[in-house]
């Protein structure tokens, strides 16, 4: 069915007129389709260090500004779930797929086409709602939200409105340390479930727009936080913290640069003392945390300026777009009032009913969250870098875990993990999970070296061929011949044999020159092939070189 | 009183024979041992027995035939194709008839099927009429709407490929008020219906394509839908029996949605056995349609032949309620003097009938159309010129979907868009339809207390019979209005069954008038078993319109 369908939209393109109409919109669709790469390039180019130099630069004027004045900004994300299939129709949805290949009669909105809720959304919006500590809602509705743009094919998103399925929560956070740390705690209004949207792909030069429906219907989860946030800092590690909650959670990839995880944020400025808010402006076209964070440092620097010049009249409730290439925001569109979304309940789906039972049995499986896990870490006493670096990634925390559980010293496991195995995936560009070390090997290798059994030095090196290549810690020792020498007389065999060969040096030595055991230790641990008990060794070399003086 | 005695006899014969065809058992095996026993009855043509008014069934009849090998499938498919052609041209029943020689090819390979003894289903060599707003792949689905115009769905209604599947031949699309808005056939974007009984008069809508083919034999039975009586008035206009489920029973999938909380496919059919033939055959629950009911189906047909018709009076102890309020003010003399016939044949047969009020009854037209418009402005956003109708081209995206809307629905779906879009709009949805809803929970207590005391209700279909086209044509309160008689039935979800009972004046032969009956939900079968016992005791009409007889002589 699905080639018939693409057939008879080749036939009958999706969606012709000039692009003119569009270039009041284009830079939001942009963002979202296609030149998505080029723009995910170029932040990727950025390297981390910019941003945060630019933002320590504006910082200082900030400070400043901030005196008299207080940032209010809340949050709205949009999570893609990762269900296999799409939200109300059997289509799977691949990101970058050629267009519509991934559509049916259901998600292209054919007339006589109806929606059919895919259980495991409720499924992940339960996890999500759960995990956010929010009340869920026994009974939640769908309702439509009605508006017109060519990639919303029925003219409707089916969407909760008044009714979502899950309410007042709250997440905690802890802010990096190089911003100062900290930890915080943000509200969280509501929880609801939706679906996507189809992209316009604006072909190049041409005169019209294409339709691509794959990301129709495809669901999504949309995060409402409490403007709870003060500085872009905050709102982008907000971001950052649910990036991480769904990828803890398994529901989402949180891809931003595929569009997975999408935030935008609502922002108002309002003199310190004063209880109500200002005019609050929406910022659209937010690619990265740190596009977030530097969007919003020029937002409460462009509208607190405009108080300054007793100009705030002109700070008008609108829709901005952050423009990455110039480092600002533009107004995308003004709002005259609010948009009616004229939304009633969706005719077509029966209401969401949950039970407590089902809501408990997904309490009692979810996984560990981050902060619980940061938590944790932080009584088992490791510092607070170390907990931040090691929980933020859930593949790199479960990775610690597991080489903890096979009986691992904790803070050698942390340091190999953030030293050389960290290094290693930035070289690579890699995740934990591709490397070919496995957490049992790890904890072997830690092991080993703590009975020693083999040297630090030599740990480092089989680490990298076992990252490399794969392995067992036990099978490279013995097939390179790497057991530690530990047997005194082994070792004073081979230290007589090198002072004997360096007559000279030890005459030094013993004539004051200190400095050169070292060397001796350096030419011994050469003869062993860098077996050599390094304690064993120095005591017996010391030993050898004073007892004769 | 009506003497049935008579026709007992009649109703035996006709109803013992379908006995070894419908038992599901041997539905699907050819035996003719079985059909030696009972070919008599039924291949004895109408014509020859005294009584020449009963409906029979045609799609057992058709069955039996085929079985015993007295017509083939293409010889009753060519029948009933020069019956359309020759009505065709006065009625205009059709959008889109299917290609002749498609459907002699169906029906060749259900002969094929019986020389070689194989399986086939009820609905074998059955000609079916289906309503433009159904979706067939095969042919063209508009709604009866300029904007899908040319429009091909590439996958059939569930309802369409049950049919199908049980060896329906789709005979062609039937015409409707563009979207399944209007009660006259006239808001079709393309054509005007003329009823079979007087072609100055509309068949009534939207389903009227549909009745008026079933009306006059241009197809066996038809598939209408109903949104607010759109089954049911023009089963009424047209003479035969229209049926509406309850709202859960068939699949909407394919179904062009209208209002999609009201909205249900229904049947036609010139007998109750075969309007509840054929919603047996496309009732169930389907996976992709999440409103479709998980409710077993009962065996409807069942109800044709366990009852004992012999008993003087078959519907000994049933309780039937006339709703008062059907037969004031603004209703016709000759549709109350009906009803009120209808219910004393009911008495006759053995019925308790007794008043019943409905007081929320009046309250139901005007909360059905906030919530019917409310609907429909939604779900025809997707008409946006972007992929359906011709787009016109214009320099900003408004323009393009203003233009292209304006041009491609016509004035009826333009005002309910206007209604729902405003009923729909901040500020005005807690006046309109919020409380539109709160009057639907109302209908639904009254039916719910009236049918805890009754097994069915009864109404007349429509205040009126079918009246002049174009009479109603600028007057959309008028037309508004003649569906205050069935409305209230959708908002309640309930299934009804229409049945002609009478006859107002008009036309050459009188104009037909029809007998709601409403069951509580789900209990299709009550209404069929009562529908089948009063259609086949009422005595002195013949609902085969003028235009039949002219051709079969
Ligand atoms: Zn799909």
């Amino acid at each position: 069915m699905a080639s018939l369908l693409f057939r008879g939209l080749q036939v009958r393109p999706l969606c012709i007129y000039p692009s003119s109409l569009l270039t009041k919109k284009v830079g939001v669709f942009y963002c979202t389709s296609n030149s998505l790469h080029s723009q995910s390039v170029t932040t990727q180019n950025q390297p981390k260090t910019q941003s945060k130099v630019a933002s320590r630069n504006q910082g200082t004027t900030l400070d400043k500004l901030l005196k008299d004045y207080e940032a209010v900004i809340g949050l709205e994300t949009h999570v893609q779930l990762s269900t296999i299939t799409k939200a109300f129709c059997g289509c799977a949805y691949n990101y970058g797929s050629e267009p519509n290949t991934n559509i049916c009669p259901v998600c292209m909105g054919l007339p006589g086409a109806l929606p059919v809720m895919n259980s495991k959304v409720i499924e992940y919006a339960v996890k999500l709602g759960l995990a956010l500590n929010c009340k869920l809602s026994l009974n939640s509705k769908f309702d439509r939200k009605q508006y017109f743009y060519p990639d919303l094919p029925k003219g409707y998103q089916i969407s909760q409105f008044d009714v979502p399925i899950a309410t007042s929560g709250y997440v905690d956070l802890d802010l990096p340390l190089e911003y100062g740390g900290g930890h915080r705690k943000f509200g969280i209004t509501r929880v609801h479930m939706e679906e996507d949207a189809g992209k316009l792909i604006h072909a190049d030069g041409g005169n019209h727009s294409q339709v691509d429906l794959n990301r129709a219907g495809v669901p999504l989860l949309e995060i409402v936080s409490e403007p709870d946030m003060r500085s872009g800092i905050e709102a982008a590690e907000y971001g950052a913290e649910m990036q991480r909650l769904v990828r803890y959670l398994g529901v989402s990839n949180g891809n931003m640069q595929e569009g997975s995880l999408r935030c935008d944020v609502n922002i108002s400025v309002r003199p310190r003392g004063q209880v109500e808010f200002g005019t609050k402006v929406e910022i659209k076209n937010l690619n990265s945390f740190s596009a977030i964070s530097r969007a919003i440092d020029y937002e409460i620097t462009r509208q607190v300026q405009l108080h300054n010049q007793g100009l705030a009249y002109q700070i008008v409730q609108e829709t901005r777009l952050w423009e990455e290439g110039a480092q600002k925001t533009v107004t995308m569109r003004k709002k005259e009032g609010l948009a009616d979304y004229r939304y009633f309940p969706e005719p077509d789906l029966p209401e969401v009913t949950l039970t407590k039972e089902y809501i408990e049995d997904i309490r009692d499986s979810l996984p560990e969250i981050p902060e619980l896990k940061r938590r944790r870490y932080e009584q088992m006493g490791l510092s607070m870098q170390d907990v931040i670096f090691l929980a933020n990634d859930v593949n790199v925390a479960e990775f610690f875990d597991a080489t903890l559980s096979k009986g691992a010293d904790m803070k050698l496991a942390a340091n190999w993990i953030m030293g050389d195995i960290a290094a290693y995936m930035k070289n690579e560009k890699v995740s934990i999970n591709e490397i070919k070390l496995t957490p049992d090997e790890l904890a072997e290798l830690i092991d080993s070296i703590k009975k020693g059994t083999i040297s630090g030095k030599i740990g480092k090196e089989i680490l990298f061929e076992l990252i490399a290549k794969g392995g067992t810690v036990k099978g490279l020792i013995k097939e390179k011949n790497l057991v530690q020498i530990t047997d005194p007389a082994e070792i004073e065999k081979m230290i007589d044999r090198v002072l004997a060969e360096n007559p000279k040096q030890v005459e030094q030595f013993r004539g004051g020159k200190t400095k050169l055991q070292g060397f001796f230790a350096g030419q011994i641990m050469k003869e062993s092939k860098g077996k050599a008990n390094p304690g064993v060794l120095n005591k017996i070399l010391l030993e050898k070189l004073n007892a004769k003086s | 009183m009506l003497t049935t005695v008579n026709h007992h006899h009649r109703v035996f014969l006709l109803h013992r024979s379908p006995h070894f065809i419908l038992s599901p058992k041997s539905l699907h095996t050819f035996s003719p041992k079985c059909l030696s026993s009972s070919s008599q009855t039924l291949t004895q043509p109408p014509q020859n027995h005294p009584i020449i008014t009963l409906p029979t069934s045609q799609i057992l009849s058709i069955r039996h035939s085929l079985l015993n090998r007295q017509l083939t499938a293409v010889e009753i498919a060519e029948s009933y194709l020069a019956r359309l052609r020759h009505a065709e041209p006065k009625l205009r029943s059709f959008l889109h008839v299917a290609d002749e020689e498609s459907v002699l090819r169906e029906a060749k390979e259900v002969d094929r099927k019986i020389a070689n003894n194989e399986e086939v289903g009820l609905l074998a060599g059955v000609l079916v009429g289906v309503k433009d707003n159904i979706c067939t792949s095969d042919m063209p689905s508009t709604a009866g709407s300029k904007i899908l115009e040319g429009y091909r769905p590439p996958f059939d209604a569930t309802a369409v490929k049950k049919v199908r599947e049980l060896g329906g031949i789709v005979v062609g699309k039937t015409n409707l008020d563009e979207f399944g808005m209007g009660s006259t056939t006239e808001g079709s974007a393309f054509q005007v219906t003329a009823n079979p009984w007087d072609e100055s008069c509309v068949p009534g809508g939207s389903s009227g394509g549909s009745a008026a083919a079933v009306s006059a034999r241009q197809c066996v039975v038809s598939l209408g839908s109903d949104t607010g009586g759109s089954v049911r008035q023009p089963a009424s206009f047209c003479g035969v029996v229209g049926l509406k489920p309850t709202y859960g029973r068939v699949s909407r999938y394919g179904l062009v949605a209208y209002a999609s909380s009201l909205d249900v496919i229904g049947c036609f059919g010139t007998s109750v056995a075969d309007a509840g033939i054929l919603l047996h055959a496309i009732s169930g629950h389907d996976s992709f349609d999440s409103t479709s009911s998980m409710r077993e189906v009962p065996e409807f047909t069942s109800k044709f032949t366990s009852l004992n018709i012999l008993e003087s009076r078959p519907l000994q102890g049933l309780r039937v309620g006339i709703i008062r309020e059907t037969l004031g003010d603004g209703v016709d003399e000759n549709v109350v003097s009906s009803i009120r016939a209808a219910a004393s044949h009911l008495e006759d047969l053995g019925c308790s009938v007794t008043e019943v009020s409905l007081p929320s009854f009046s309250l139901g037209l005007p909360a059905y159309y906030v919530l019917a418009s409310s609907e429909s402005s939604s779900n025809l956003s997707r008409y946006d010129g972007v992929r359906y109708g011709n787009q016109v081209t214009a320099d900003e995206l408004t323009f393009l979907y203003g233009e292209s809307r304006a041009r491609g629905f016509g004035p009826e779906v333009k005002r309910r868009i206007l209604m729902g879009t405003y009923a729909l709009s901040a500020g005005y949805y807690d006046a309109y339809y919020k409380r539109a809803q709160q009057v639907r929970t109302l209908v639904q207590k009254s039916f719910k207390a009236a049918l805890d005391e009754n097994d069915i209700l009864i109404s007349p279909a429509a205040p009126s019979a079918a009246y002049k086209i174009g009479e109603k044509k600028n007057d959309p309160l008028a037309m508004y209005a003649g569906d205050i008689m069935t409305v209230n039935v959708n908002l309640a979800g309930l299934p009804a069954l229409v049945l002609p009972c009478g006859f107002a004046e008009g036309g050459s032969a009188g104009l037909p008038v029809g007998l709601q009956m409403i069951g509580a939900a789900f209990d299709e079968e009550k209404l069929l078993k009562i529908g089948h016992v009063f259609e086949q005791t009422l005595e002195g009409h013949s609902f085969v319109p003028p235009i039949v007889a002219g051709f079969a002589s």
